[in-house]
């Protein structure tokens, strides 16, 4: 009787926790409030199988308990049952999985007008690229880095002259506007994740990776690395600013080109030298 | 369905096969050393597998501990550094995985059960068998030795994934690395040894009338996670050596052009998806070579204990195979955020969530034997119904993240740290357990303290569920792993500190309780109640020897001879509620078995 009781509690206790514990996610920030929903629905359909094997098996430890003078059933099988529980169990599966694999498919198709950003980590920060007036990021290269050229831009690339660098800083998005993140790192593995966004990918050296989402909400956002990096991986964060239209071009106006920064480096070469 | 002419089937099943092979004399140990040390007889190594397997758990345990004390307490204890503290989470992660489970289920379980559940002397070779233990011995020796070299244990996280594993901003990344790949590598020889041990010892040794399809569920569930560890073992050990290669000899293997703290290195051209995906194709099967064990042994507390049949025998076997089969071509679940080609996705998804069918299938088959048994609610019984819970729990947590777009959120949080414990280390760990209470009587001869053991059980259980039930939700929050700290994050209310306080309080109760059972063990070995011959009144071999514990060559002067499958329990008409395996039909006349 007391073990009976004691997985119903488990079980009880459990979905109490569920619909009155105050830890739930977020709210979402991106468009993939649908991947929320495809974790409502997961929830609901192995849910109610957790839940119902629980109290089936309470129920017998309860009604089947030892007695002495009682024999168990004999049945070494039931293929009638054993394939009705098979094919209700597929269909279940399938019920998740289908539109999992729909939202899945959003998720990998990047729509063609969306912006592209890149978002550089390195141990144990990240840094930004926004490709400027032509709307083209330029090559780059981990062979290029120098202690003037952080991203290790194609000097020679004409793309890559107007693109504006964020180091050290926060990266602000305009709302409502699809956004590619291509993603690139020049030591470890990173990972760019935004929990209100949703939406996560490694960063991986020597290739470069992305994910696309539209931020819907403006807000002051945490970024984590989440892909393990090392001892500082912990410390590795970053902030992102959803902005509206006015805000966001107030920001993007003073920040700087590749062709600004490598052009205030030869500034304070000269001064250095003048100094000297 | 009792055939029309029952005395021909007597008959039939009566004739005992032709030996096959000649007995042969086994070794014979005459001194202390040869008998307990360097042993050949499969019940000592597998007590040694597991003694041994217990004592490194015990480290893991204590640096869980430690890792709960940074998590529940962060700037309290000063001797908890990130280094110190993301070394800790490596070195408990593999110890637990590799050398406690795989180690204690095939080397622990495999050794002291196989020979006696399918009615053989020993196992094939017991030389090799012998060779198998000092091996992976010495695989634990060289482990432990990087918590005392230079720079200390690795801290590149139990998947070691490169670049980072063997560059500076590690802990560890010098020898630390360095010992943990030769250690994986010696473990991985020493199984290969063992492993084709248990799996010729089946297909080859099993005693007369011993069909496959009359095996032990726990017979079956080691033999396919051991062919499983014999397939998948190679890529673990041929990564390990191609990364101690980058960090020894500077080949690129796993390294591009890369910086190293500033610092641009001489890699170039490798590929660290490359090792991903090895390692996975390696550590995917894993979990299977730790759970399938764990399904076949649950089966069979359950029947024994239930005093029914296990229901469904035949798919429960099918579906141990099946599983172990789809296990091969899932390993990119682990990778639906690594940089993978995206569109993997899809397929590894699939196949993902096809396991999900046979698992289930197993899961109601547990469950429907409960239904219209005779449950005697012994210690065994409690820990197989408290893995059914946790089983079930960790189980659907998986569809979470096997579904590819449901693990984009989750990926990397506390949802994945809750879900792979509670599926892999809780819902195994209780079943370790279990067996230990169902064989501690046929290894020394007496019980374990039932006092003892309700106290292990249900602080245990009730607390280990109550460590990772609630950790799922700080994954929803969005709570990442592999953080030594996460400051005052906005996006986490501040009432999650309390969660995390409450989760390290239950870790360390949890644990408190394992020192009670190991208290319990040794006592109850010398003091504990005699337990006398199949005290749970089994119908499987290893409960019919002529002496417990089983002497050497475990059943006396003949070897016992099969006539029924290991689960005629509560067989109409028959006297008691149990049938042993080697009872002929003949000598048991009234009873009307069906499935023979």
């Amino acid at each position: 009787m007391f073990v009976a009781i004691m997985l119903t509690l488990v079980t009880v206790g459990s979905i109490l926790f569920h619909f009155f514990s105050p830890w739930w996610w977020t709210e979402v920030a991106s468009n993939w409030g649908n991947i929320d929903d495809t974790i409502i629905l997961t929830f609901w359909v192995t849910g109610s199988v957790f839940v119902a094997i629980c109290l089936f098996s309470a129920y017998c430890v309860w009604k089947f308990r030892y007695q002495k003078n009682r024999r168990a059933d004999y049945e070494p099988e039931n293929p009638k049952l054993e394939w009705w529980l098979t094919i209700l169990t597929a269909l279940g599966v399938a019920a998740l999985l289908a539109p999992g694999l729909v939202v899945w498919n959003q998720y990998v198709t990047v729509p063609k007008d969306a912006y592209e950003i890149e978002v550089m980590a390195q141990q144990w920060y990240f840094s930004y690229r926004l490709p400027g007036e032509d709307n083209k990021l330029g090559t780059s290269d981990i062979m290029n880095i120098t202690d003037d050229n952080p991203f290790g831009i194609n000097p020679n690339d004409p793309n890559g002259q107007d693109d504006v660098l964020i180091d050290g800083d926060d990266i602000h998005l305009l709302i409502d506007r699809p956004t590619k993140v291509l993603l690139r790192s020049i030591d470890v593995l990173h990972n760019f994740y935004v929990p209100q966004f949703r939406a996560k990918m490694d960063m991986v050296p020597g290739s470069v990776t992305y994910y696309w989402f539209t931020p819907t909400r403006t807000g002051y956002f945490e970024i984590l690395c989440a892909e393990y990096c090392g001892t500082g991986h912990y410390a590795m964060r970053g902030w992102v600013s959803v902005d509206e239209q006015e805000d966001y071009q107030a920001w993007l106006q003073e920040q700087e080109t590749f062709e600004e920064m490598m052009a205030r480096n030869n500034d304070n070469k000269e001064i250095e030298i003048v100094a000297k | 369905m009792v055939p029309d002419n029952l005395d021909e089937a007597v008959n039939k099943s009566n004739s005992v096969p032709d030996l096959e092979v000649k007995p042969q004399d086994l070794y014979h140990a005459n001194s202390f050393i040869t008998r307990w040390i360097f042993c050949q007889d499969a019940k000592v190594i597998g007590i040694q597998y597991s003694l041994t397997a217990i004592a490194i758990g015990l480290v893991a345990m204590v640096l869980s501990w430690m890792m709960r004390l940074q998590l529940g307490f962060p700037e309290t204890f000063s001797f908890l550094g990130p280094a110190e503290y993301y070394q800790f989470v490596t070195m408990h992660g593999m110890i637990m995985v590799i050398y406690l489970l795989t180690a204690l289920f095939l080397g622990g379980f495999g050794n002291f059960l196989i020979p006696l559940m399918v009615g053989a002397r020993d196992m094939v070779f017991p030389y090799v068998n012998m060779i198998s233990f000092w091996i992976y011995f010495l695989a634990v020796l060289i482990l432990v030795a990087s918590f005392f070299v230079p720079g200390g244990p690795t801290g590149a996280g139990w998947t070691l994934y490169p670049p980072q594993a063997i560059t500076q901003g590690t802990p560890g990344s010098g020898w630390g690395i360095v010992l943990m790949l030769i250690s994986l590598s010696v473990f991985v020889v020493g199984f290969t040894m063992g492993g084709l041990n248990y799996v010729i010892t089946i297909l080859q040794a099993r005693t007369r009338g011993m069909t496959l399809m009359r095996m032990p569920l726990t017979v079956w569930g080691i033999f396919t996670a051991t062919v499983l560890a014999l397939f998948a073992f190679p890529a673990l050990i041929v990564s390990c050596i191609m990364m101690t290669l980058d960090s020894l000899l500077g080949t690129s293997f796993f390294m591009p052009t890369m910086v190293e703290l500033g610092e641009k290195l001489e890699y170039g051209g490798g590929s660290p998806i490359l090792f991903q995906h090895l390692f996975w194709f390696f550590g995917h099967p894993e979990v299977y070579i730790v759970a399938l064990p764990a399904f076949g042994i649950v089966s069979d507390l359950i029947s024994v204990h239930a005093r029914k049949n296990i229901f469904g025998y035949r798919m429960m076997v099918w579906a141990i195979v099946f599983i172990g089969a789809l296990s091969f071509i899932v390993w990119a679940h682990h990778m639906y955020v690594s940089g993978m080609n995206p569109w993997f996705g899809f397929f590894f998804a699939t196949t993902t969530l096809i396991i999900a069918v046979p698992t289930a299938i197993k899961v109601y088959n547990w469950v429907l034997t409960l239904w219209r048994g005779n449950i005697r609610l012994t210690l065994p019984m409690l820990f197989a119904l408290a893995f059914i819970v946790t089983f079930v729990n960790g189980g659907i947590t998986g569809l979470f993240l096997g579904n590819v777009i449901v693990d984009v959120p989750l990926s990397d949080t506390y949802f994945v740290v809750a879900h792979f414990h509670m599926v892999m280390g809780i819902a195994p760990v209780l079943v370790v357990f279990g067996a230990i209470y169902h064989w501690f009587p046929l290894i020394t001869g007496r019980y374990l303290h039932e006092g003892m053991g309700q106290f292990h059980f249900w602080v245990s259980f009730l607390g280990s569920y109550a460590i990772y039930f609630p950790m799922h939700y700080l994954g929803f929050i969005g709570v990442p792993r592999r953080y030594y700290e996460m400051y005052n994050s906005e996006f986490i209310p501040t009432s999650a500190e309390g969660l995390n306080q409450f989760i390290t309080i239950a870790a360390l109760t949890v644990g408190f309780a394992q020192i009670v059972f190991l208290y319990n063990i040794i006592v109850s070995s010398k003091f504990g109640k005699l337990a006398g011959k199949n005290p749970w009144q089994a119908c499987s071999l290893e409960w019919q020897t002529p002496d417990v514990p089983p002497g050497h060559g475990n059943f006396g002067k003949e070897l016992p001879v099969v006539y029924r499958w290991a689960y005629d329990f509560s067989v109409p008409g028959a006297k008691e509620d149990f049938i042993p395996q080697n009872v002929a039909p003949n000598e048991v006349p009234e009873a009307k078995a069906e499935q023979t």
